[in-house]
């Protein structure tokens, strides 16, 4: 399994929508493609939200976490 | 009336169907036809989809609605376009302008509702101001970024925001009276040929 370099974290956590997305969008703007971002978010709304922007942007979402209260994304860009 | 007008444009389904009869004639037609055509458009045309957003109302809810979704689509990588017009010019002049335009109607206008996207009021529940700062509170609580803040990411993601001509004239507004980084001002024509040509438009 090759191994993946999350190379930003984009904290945004305590955050509404739509910043969670769109903090995601600004920083996997300036990372090289197949590199990846580590997103932490509170809002539950990003759960859906993150899974669509991938989609619409075609990048990957590779690994979703949660404890309950922090969802935890790491998105590969494509 | 499905029949009569599939049969004469296809003379394979024409055959099918004075053999077999039309349910079985339409189906198989129908498909070769469609999805070769749809798989090809959906990769070039789906994408490629614009979102224009007509701010209209300048109400604080609805200036709110639209930068959220005018930066959401920008970060989405959708083409987004913002056309102002009427009440919403207002959210698009400088918060520190107090009195705009040129004779005393215009100026009286701008007295009575206080230009700037800070200085929204809200369609309902207005109540002074007592509205507006409690949603600000609200906001500010449960992380929710403001119009303003909302306006500048979606500049900084390459929103455009477009002017009405016709608008910015009857208020006697100048350029130098907006905020920085709008485009040019257009007219109707403008707007209708976007929406015609490839944007998904709103109203708001």
């Amino acid at each position: 399994m090759p191994v993946i370099e999350i190379t930003q974290l984009v904290d945004a956590r305590g955050l509404s929508c739509p910043m969670p997305i769109v903090k995601t969008a600004q920083a996997v703007r300036t990372i090289p493609s197949g590199a990846a971002i580590e997103l932490l978010a509170t809002d539950a709304g990003s759960i859906k939200d993150v899974a669509a922007w991938c989609k619409a942007t075609s990048n990957e979402l590779i690994e979703q976490t949660s404890d309950g209260t922090v969802y935890r994304f790491v998105i590969r860009r494509k | 009336m499905t029949i009569e007008t599939l049969a004469p444009s296809d003379p394979l389904a024409g055959a099918i169907g004075a053999a077999d009869g039309w349910p079985e004639a339409t189906a198989p037609t129908q498909t070769p036809a469609t999805t070769p055509a749809l798989a090809h458009e959906e990769e070039a045309e789906v994408k490629a989809k614009d979102f224009l957003i007509i701010d209209y109302s300048g109400d604080l809810e609805k200036t709110w609605a639209a930068m959220i979704l005018a930066s959401t689509s920008a970060a989405m990588g959708v083409k987004t376009r913002v056309f102002v017009t009427f009440w919403g010019l207002q959210t698009f002049v400088r918060d520190d302008k107090r009195i705009t335009g040129e004779n005393w109607m215009q100026k009286m206008m701008s007295a009575m509702q206080r230009p700037g996207v800070s200085h929204r009021k809200l369609s309902k529940m207005n109540f002074l101001g007592m509205g507006p700062w409690m949603m600000g509170r609200l906001a500010k609580k449960y992380g929710v970024a403001s119009p303003k803040e909302l306006l500048e990411v979606a500049q900084e993601m390459g929103v455009e925001f477009i002017p009405c001509q016709m608008t910015m004239d009857m208020f006697g507004l100048k350029r130098e009276d907006m905020i920085d980084g709008m485009g040019e001002p257009v007219g109707a024509a403008t707007v209708i040929g976007l929406m015609t040509d490839n944007s998904v438009p709103l109203f708001i």
